[in-house]
């Protein structure tokens, strides 16, 4: 199976839990399991391969401009990390099943975890680092989602928030750090990278890079001082715990290290970071867990401990020492993830964690015991499970570089005995209480096999390590040294009495006694003052958002105006600054003559212009100066050769006028004067800044001779378009795609305009609504007989007229858009003339339904070239004559054309209509009118056609 | 001729912006009209200026620049929608908030840390 499909399946995947979970629990856990189960088959098909030593490849260019591209590769490293991802989340998925209660939704439990598991598949394949910065950064967000799945409770979402604010934090530190890596290498693959250590080393900026990378891959994989997010991320469903916590997120950043170990490990700076960090972190942990009465509390922290343990390893730098991590890696998460789920399967059962009210449960759950204390023993690293080996040969390390680690490390063994052995002791022995929450039992089959097959391994690995993992661990261990031979070494229970053994047993001995003397311990830790890493992290928070804050309302004070012209006058400044510090070099094209005709259209359009700004307070006036200008500005499109643009701005002018109209009714007819002169006058020069501006750039560029593409259009358009009209040609043809994302915007707006009013209706807006009505002046004749006789009559003519303008625009001036606003147009003069009520009555589709048939048939036309082979919305043309009508074009665009039509004439009347409906409301006393006119001939006598209500 | 548009072009735009600067919603909404048109007609005259020769071809040639035409006309659709969100959003700003100014005259109200989410 492709790489790439391995890694996308899991995505891919995701899909399914919301449609499966109809079919049941059971259906959504196996299909999410039969995903993983693909991605895990596919990932075993390369095993072959990988055992002997090959590097399966899959390259696709994806934006190869910006050296990103889909590259992945797979070596042992990629395949151990991949198999623990997959293979750990199958027994997840299983588990969870279970785990889960009834009220949980469980398809989006999948959902997240699919998202999460294909987010650590792509990072561990990824060849391109480009790639994994992206997977680096998927894994935080899906495991915020999975962190914070109890929504309900505080402790999930301030656990979630802290984990994305710490690893989302080191994800943009490691975002630089292999920039820099990238830029050094001069590749942004991993595979070319590898391979240029020396380059990388010696260069400046090595220690930049090092910094940003460690940072990344220390608050992912939870090291000192980034540990403390990893316990508050505990709040999670145990599941999570047992797949995030302890097998697959929180090793990403001991992957990274192992991944970069060829080329950045073995400086001091390395050794001292890394194997520094890990040897704190290592102690730290394994101290704070013994103290940690929550169950899950002192796993996550015996995780911090065990992931230092590690990162201790590879910061070591040595080749034996990497062998050591890998088989560590390995051990690793085979008992934490056994030991997660048996603490979940406690908490399950006896709905509580906490250490202190557990105890005697050996006898009430045996099973659960069974499995605990094997995969408690391993962590302890007792003998003859596999956490002893890995221990053994850390222990043996440590010993060998010197005094402080072999000091340090055996504290570490200590506690790590010591926890883990309160873990078995404190749990299941002791007598049987009678005061447990719940009383606890054996769960079903279903909820212990996945930790039960964990154990097994921890018993299998433990005894024959070589047959079960040595080839693993060499195939792995080469990849993450780069090397095609390793130093000695021996996977085995029995090395003889060392340096290693002695520790060991002193560690097993003290910590023994550690447990013994636990209480008074434990008294002494709790009465001691300590850093609680929750309080700091929150009042550090808290000082920041205060900051931005204070900061961000500063700037934005709320006064929009002020907004405008700083952002005005900026432009201005720029733009002059730019304009005056170059050459000017005046236009050679010819003028035009100034004609009487076009002196008196300057004159209609420049004196409402100018009025506007004295006379803007009384906005009925200032409304009819604006549709002056635009019906002028209409004339002009006439009369400089767009036929079409005189007609769109027409039939737009008339329906604008008429919706401020409707929205005047709702506001105050009067602006106050409230501004004082200074700021007048400061507008004004802003205004004037802009205006002039402007219109020295329309000069400029109207004395120039165009240098441009439209010759293209108006030789194409008869033979390629099969139109005369070359405006229309170009919107429906040339360039439908444009014309089809417009009338999508128009359609969003029509919408919007819906849902806000819907919105305005339910609010405090809708009674204020109803309040108003008290003071409008209500006209006598509210449906005058003349006006309804009038547009009754118009409507048959200008819906024909409507057809004709549509039909035509192909070839003459005309088209969707404009027949679209000339039927909106007479559509809306029946509104004004008999009411809301009565058109809304006669109107037969929905307006939101015309926008969605207008854009489907758009899309229709569009999709029905793919069906002849050709792109989206290539068209076609050819002539028919249907007598007795004259010889017609017919081409496909018309169809594209119609959805235009729809389209407009659907968002138009939406936005009017709503308009209207806030209107009925407000004035709900108002009588509504069955008939189109107030007064109605009935039998030849006229009575009033409204009955007082 | 050139020089008319120019000015015209420029008077719209100036006083649209001296509009856009006031403190109420309807003249804003006017400004917001004013600047469409100045716009539309730079976008339309940016196909340079000529009589008598609309891009039809069953007129004898030379024909004007079709292609800034047929961009004007879309955005003059847009524009009225446009105007019609604003419009709206003017409408419920007025009913919700009780007045039709512009700016918030008081500070931001404080946001307790519940209602952050915290």
């Amino acid at each position: 199976m492709s790489l790439a499909l391995i890694a996308a399946l899991p995505f891919l995947g995701a899909l399914l839990p919301g449609l499966m979970l109809r079919a049941g629990r059971n259906a959504c856990a196996t299909a999410t399991g039969a995903v993983t189960l693909l991605a895990l088959l596919g990932l075993l098909s390369h095993l072959p391969a990988v055992l002997r030593g090959e590097v399966v490849q899959a390259r696709f260019e994806w934006l190869p401009m910006l050296g990103l591209n889909a590259n992945f590769f797979l070596d042992g490293l990629g395949f151990m990390f991949a198999g623990l991802i997959l293979g750990i989340g199958l027994l997840i998925i299983i588990y969870a099943r279970f785990y889960l209660y009834k009220s949980d939704p469980m398809d989006q439990f999948y959902t997240y975890l699919l998202l999460f598991q294909g987010a650590m598949v792509g990072i561990v394949l990824s060849d391109n680092i480009l790639l994994l910065l992206i997977f680096w950064e998927l894994t935080s967000l899906s495991s915020f989602l999975l962190i914070g799945y109890w929504k309900h409770l505080p402790e999930g979402r301030q656990g979630a928030r802290m984990a994305l604010t710490v690893t989302g934090m080191g994800g943009l530190a490691l975002i630089g750090g292999m920039l820099i890596l990238g830029n050094i290498a001069g590749s942004y693959d991993l595979t070319v990278i590898l391979e240029n250590r020396e380059a990388i080393q010696q260069s400046d900026l090595y220690v930049p890079a090092l910094l940003l990378i460690l940072l990344g891959a220390f608050t992912k994989s939870a090291q000192f001082p980034f540990h403390f997010w990893l316990p508050h991320a505990m709040a999670a469903p145990t599941p999570v715990s047992a797949y995030l916590h302890s097998a697959t997120m929180v090793k990403a950043g001991l992957f990274l290290m192992a991944r970069l170990w060829p080329v950045l490990s073995g400086t001091d700076l390395w050794f001292y970071l890394v194997a520094g960090a890990g040897l704190i972190t290592m102690t730290l942990g394994a101290v704070i867990a013994l103290f940690k009465d929550d169950l899950k509390g002192l796993l996550a922290f015996s995780t911090v401990s065990h992931l230092g343990l590690i990162t201790m390893l590879l910061g070591m730098g040595t080749e034996i020492a990497a062998v050591v991590a890998v088989f560590h890696i390995i051990n690793h998460a085979t008992f934490k993830a056994a030991l997660f789920m048996t603490a979940g399967i406690v908490d399950h059962e006896a709905k509580t964690r906490d250490i202190k009210r557990l105890g005697g449960l050996r006898f009430l759950m045996p099973v659960t015991f069974v499995i605990g204390t094997i995969a408690a023993f391993s962590m302890a690293g007792l003998p003859p499970f596999n956490g002893f080996l890995s221990k053994e040969m850390m222990l043996h390390e440590a010993a060998h570089t010197s005094t402080l680690f072999m000091v340090m490390a055996t504290i570490a063994a200590t506690f790590s005995v010591a926890y883990s052995l309160r873990f078995v002791f404190h749990v299941f022995f002791g007598p049987k209480r009678d005061d447990y929450p719940a009383k606890p039992h054996d769960p079903g089959f279903g909820m212990w096999a996945a930790p039960a097959l964990l154990v097994v391994l921890v018993v299998l690995i433990g005894l024959f390590p070589k047959t079960m993992v040595g080839s693993l661990v060499a195939t792995v261990s080469k990849a993450v040294t780069q090397t095609d031979e390793l130093p000695y070494y021996s996977l085995a229970l029995w090395h003889g009495v060392n340096a290693a053994l002695i520790m060991s047993i002193i560690a097993v001995a003290t910590g023994a006694v550690l447990l013994l003397l636990h209480k008074g311990l434990d008294r002494a830790w709790i009465a001691a003052p300590r850093p609680e890493a929750k309080e700091i992290f929150d009042a550090l928070i808290g000082a920041i958002t205060r900051f931005f804050s204070w900061f961000t309302d500063l700037l934005h004070d709320g006064a929009m105006s002020r907004y405008l012209a700083i952002f005005t006058a900026a432009c201005v400044v720029i733009v002059a600054g730019a304009f005056f510090s170059a050459d000017y070099l005046q236009g050679t094209r010819p003028m035009l003559p100034i004609t009487n005709a076009s002196i008196i259209g300057f004159v209609l359009i420049m004196v409402p212009t100018i009025a506007l700004a004295f006379l803007h307070r009384n906005r009925y006036l200032s409304l009819v100066l604006m549709g002056v200008v635009g019906l002028i500005l209409s004339v002009g499109f006439a009369y400089l050769s767009a036929p079409d643009l005189a007609l769109t701005q027409l039939s737009v002018e008339v329906v604008t006028v008429i919706l401020l109209l409707l929205a005047l009714y709702f506001l105050p007819k009067e602006t106050p004067k409230e501004s004082s002169p200074a700021r007048r006058t400061r507008d004004a020069v802003i205004g004037a800044g802009a205006g002039l501006g402007i219109g020295a750039l329309m000069y400029a560029l109207l004395r120039r001779e165009p240098d441009n593409i439209g010759w293209y259009f108006l030789e194409n358009s008869y033979t390629g378009g099969g139109g005369n009209n070359v405006v229309n040609v170009i919107l429906v043809d040339f360039r439908g795609f444009d014309t089809f994302g417009e009338i999508i915007v128009l359609g969003i707006a029509g919408i919007s305009i819906f849902a806000m009013v819907a919105a305005l209706m339910r609010s405090a807006g809708g009674k204020r609504l109803r309040e108003m009505a008290k003071d409008q002046v209500k006209i006598g004749d509210r449906h005058p007989l003349m006006m309804v006789v009038a547009t009754r009559a118009v409507l048959p003519i200008a819906i024909v007229v409507g057809a004709f303008i549509f039909l035509r625009g192909h070839s003459e001036p005309g088209g969707g858009f404009i027949a679209g606003l000339v039927v909106a147009v007479a559509v809306l003069m029946q509104y004004m003339a008999s009411g809301l009520e009565w058109a809304q009555a006669r109107q037969r589709v929905a307006y939101h339904g015309m926008i969605a048939v207008g854009i489907l048939t758009a899309a229709a036309t569009g999709i029905a070239s793919w069906f002849f082979g050709y792109p989206f919305l290539k068209s076609t043309f050819g002539y028919v004559t249907i007598p007795p009508l004259s010889k017609f074009e017919l081409a496909s665009a018309m169809a594209f054309d119609v959805g235009v039509f729809l389209t407009v004439l659907g968002a138009v009347m939406l936005a009017l209509a709503e308009l209207s409906r806030m209107g009925v409301a407000a004035d709900p006393d108002q009588p509504v009118n069955t008939d189109p006119m107030d007064i109605v001939t009935d039998g030849g006598a006229i009575r009033s056609a409204t009955k007082d209500s | 001729m050139e020089l008319l548009v120019a000015i015209i072009i420029g008077s719209l735009t100036a006083v649209g912006t001296y509009l856009m600067l006031r403190m109420r919603t309807f003249p804003v909404i006017v400004g917001l009209s004013l600047l469409a048109y100045a716009v539309n007609f730079f976008l339309f005259a940016s196909g340079r200026l000529m009589l008598n020769s609309p891009p039809l071809l069953y007129v004898e040639g030379p024909h004007t620049d079709a292609l800034p035409q047929a961009l004007t006309l879309t955005a003059i659709v847009i524009a009225f929608g446009m105007t019609a969100v604003a419009v709206i959003m003017a409408l419920t700003a007025y009913l919700n908030g009780g007045t039709d100014k512009l700016d918030m005259e008081n500070e931001a109200p404080e946001v307790t840390p519940e209602e952050r989410g915290q």
